[in-house]
């Protein structure tokens, strides 16, 4: 990232619908040939950004730059990024080929130069047999790939893509994040790719940005984002964890200020049997929940405060009684992250 | 826990039992019967059809075929095929089809070319408040009378009307009563049945389209050409059919704003009335249905009845 101009940079991007403001002084570097996911939930900002970057919306202020040339005033048809759409924006009435060459059509390519690249580019999603087909003959998966095929035929410098997987059934989604990855490894290009998914963002991404209410909370890598999350809010958002406020930090970690614990890093006993753990609390079990690889355990500590605790479930699982039996949980002081009071950014 | 008694037979009754009644024997054995049941629905629908419809088209055609006596003015029942030639090869049936045929395609065609950027603005423009009222401000020509509006035009028109008035500074001059006057009213008339279906299909196209386009790199006119353009065309034929037919069929604008000029329609009126002869008259309505046959025959070629 040094030295190299950054595929896309955004500086003091805002966008406002009326006094709303929806994207709120965003400053952002993605570097060239990056996986990069804007994760949030919705309404957070993070397609209005995507739009702003493909130049559907103009900002309120701000500017955005792709590999150095200020594209803030240029129209959709003059920057060089491309979209993928989340309802995928086929075109109904013309071919899968069609579809395809679509981009090289208003460049002025010839029927049949633009047919032979379609074609390529069809292939390289597993395509190359539907070409005559129309959208409407497609399943879910089959349009989404089409859309790829579509977006990247053009050769953008930038790919955005907008929940692209959030209409496909698990199975597929996964599938089809396996694809996106490869695909984008060897295209070489930089993929925005926005999600409200977090583990989406966390399986595909090289970096993160968290958006909330217009602003980036947190920028990182996943396993910064996931194991060292910045405020509360992303600690949140970002998996499950236990948010210990100010007193609850006291009693149980003797720590001031609020702190976050992920449920895999707390372990697990019946109480009274030994337990390797820098800090320890005794509870009972509210609630077991079998949710196939692991156990969710939610656990009402005598302190007061109910915790949620995961164990995988392996030979080595310690048995415990179900609803009611008493247990002793306990943690590492190296797995308790501090959070920042909400609202303050801190960029590791 | 206690076990509780027998309910009484009166609290039983809260949830009546299936009692095979007649009405809901017979749901049963529709319900078994598709096919029944399809024909039962639709047998009303097509009696109308038949009757008011394919009924009257075969009368028509059946009066044509007929004659009328020169003495006494009744219809006399002999086949022949007289009339149907005579509109065939008389020149006054020939010119006044083509007149009709030139002003219903001038009409249909000024009425798309205002349609198509009003409807634009309408479905994907305006906002929704805007959308609305204009809707309503197409809609509202429609509760006048169509008497009216062609007597409001034949003002309009007039020698020191109000299209004089307004375009008198430049040196222009009303065209007077005539074929134009004819063309802008009826164009007038039939506007809100063309701005409506095309502004419908260009609802049903999805803005993310029209920002895919832009995005591959489509200009405005491209996306308008290759997009938009196919997309909304059954609507377009939609609303060409409308104001194509009304304007073959119109003679009562024609007389009104036309000057000496004649339409099919007047062709039909003067012989069911003055003339007295109705299977002539039959016989030229013949025309104007040959026409609209041909034309959703040369439609349909285009594929746009595919999507309707």
């Amino acid at each position: 990232m040094t030295g190299a101009q950054p595929a896309i940079r955004l500086t003091g991007l805002t966008k406002s619908f009326g006094s709303v403001h929806a994207v709120d002084g965003v400053d952002l570097d993605i570097a060239p040939g990056e996986f990069f996911s804007m994760l949030g939930p919705s309404g957070s900002g993070k397609t209005t950004v995507l739009r702003l970057i493909a130049g559907f919306e103009q900002p309120t202020s701000g500017t955005i730059s792709l590999l150095g040339q200020d594209v803030t005033d240029r129209a959709p048809f003059d920057r060089d990024v491309n979209t993928v759409f989340q309802d995928y924006a086929l075109f109904p009435h013309m071919s899968v080929l069609d579809n395809v060459a679509y981009g090289l059509r208003v460049r002025g390519v010839a029927k049949r130069a633009r047919h032979e690249q379609a074609r390529a580019a069809l292939d390289t999603v597993r395509l190359g047999s539907f070409a005559d087909r129309k959208p409407s003959q497609l399943s879910g998966g089959q349009r989404q790939r089409v859309a790829l095929a579509r977006a990247t035929v053009v050769q953008p410098k930038v790919l955005l893509l907008d929940e692209p997987l959030g209409a496909l059934d698990l199975k597929l989604r996964e599938q089809m994040q396996v694809e996106l990855k490869e695909l984008q490894r060897n295209l070489g290009i930089t993929f925005i790719f926005v999600t409200h998914d977090q583990q989406e963002a966390l399986t595909l991404s090289d970096r993160i940005a968290v958006f909330n209410e217009g602003r980036i909370e947190q920028l990182g890598t996943p396993a910064e984002i996931y194991e060292r999350p910045a405020s509360p809010f992303v600690a949140a958002f970002v998996g499950t964890s236990n948010i210990f406020d100010d007193t609850v930090s006291q009693a149980l970690l003797g720590r001031a200020g609020t702190h976050s614990v992920r449920p895999e890093k707390i372990s697990v006993t019946t109480e009274n049997l030994p337990l390797s753990a820098d800090r320890t609390a005794a509870g009972v079990l509210a609630e077991v929940i079998y949710v196939g690889s692991s156990t969710q355990l939610i656990v009402d500590l005598d302190a007061g405060t109910r915790v949620v605790v995961l164990e995988q479930n392996d030979a080595r699982r310690v048995a415990t009684n179900g609803r009611g039996a008493r247990v002793t949980i306990g943690w590492n002081d190296s797995d308790i992250v501090a959070l920042a009071p909400p609202g303050l950014i801190s960029h590791p | 826990m206690t076990v509780d008694a027998p309910a009484p037979p009166t609290r039983r009754a809260v949830v009546p039992q299936h009692h095979l009644t007649v009405a809901r024997r017979g749901s049963v054995f529709l319900s078994r019967h598709p096919r029944l049941r399809l024909s039962l629905l639709l047998s009303a629908p097509l009696f109308w059809l038949g009757l008011v419809y394919i009924a009257a088209l075969a009368a028509l055609l059946i009066t044509a075929l007929w004659t009328v006596d020169s003495f006494t003015g009744q219809i006399s029942q002999t086949w022949t095929l007289d009339n149907i030639a005579a509109v065939l090869t008389g020149s006054l049936y020939q010119t006044v089809t083509l007149r009709t045929l030139g002003v219903a395609l001038l009409v249909t065609i000024i009425d798309i070319v205002i349609a198509l950027p009003i409807a634009f603005y309408m479905a994907k423009v305006a906002s929704p408040r805007a959308q609305r009222i204009l809707v309503i401000a197409i809609l509202m020509p429609l509760w006048a009378s169509y008497l009216v509006k062609a007597y409001a035009w034949r003002s309009v028109l007039s020698q020191g009307g109000i299209f004089e008035w307004l375009v008198s500074p430049f040196g222009g001059h009303s065209p007077g009563y005539g074929l134009p006057a004819t063309i802008i009213t009826l164009s007038y008339l039939w506007l809100p049945y063309v701005i409506l279906p095309i502004y419908a299909g260009l609802e049903r196209v999805p803005d993310s389209l029209l920002e895919a386009s832009g995005d591959l790199g489509g200009g405005t006119w491209a996306t308008l050409r290759l997009v938009v353009l196919p997309m909304i065309w059954p609507a377009i034929i939609a609303g060409s059919i409308f104001s194509f037919s009304l304007s073959l069929g119109d003679y009562i604008t024609v007389n009104i704003v036309g000057g000496a000029n004649q339409m099919l329609g007047n062709l039909v009126y003067t012989n069911v009335g003055a003339a007295n002869n109705l299977p002539l008259a039959a016989a030229i309505a013949l025309i104007p249905i040959l026409i609209i046959f041909a034309y959703l025959a040369a439609v349909r070629r285009t594929g746009a009845l595919n999507n309707l």
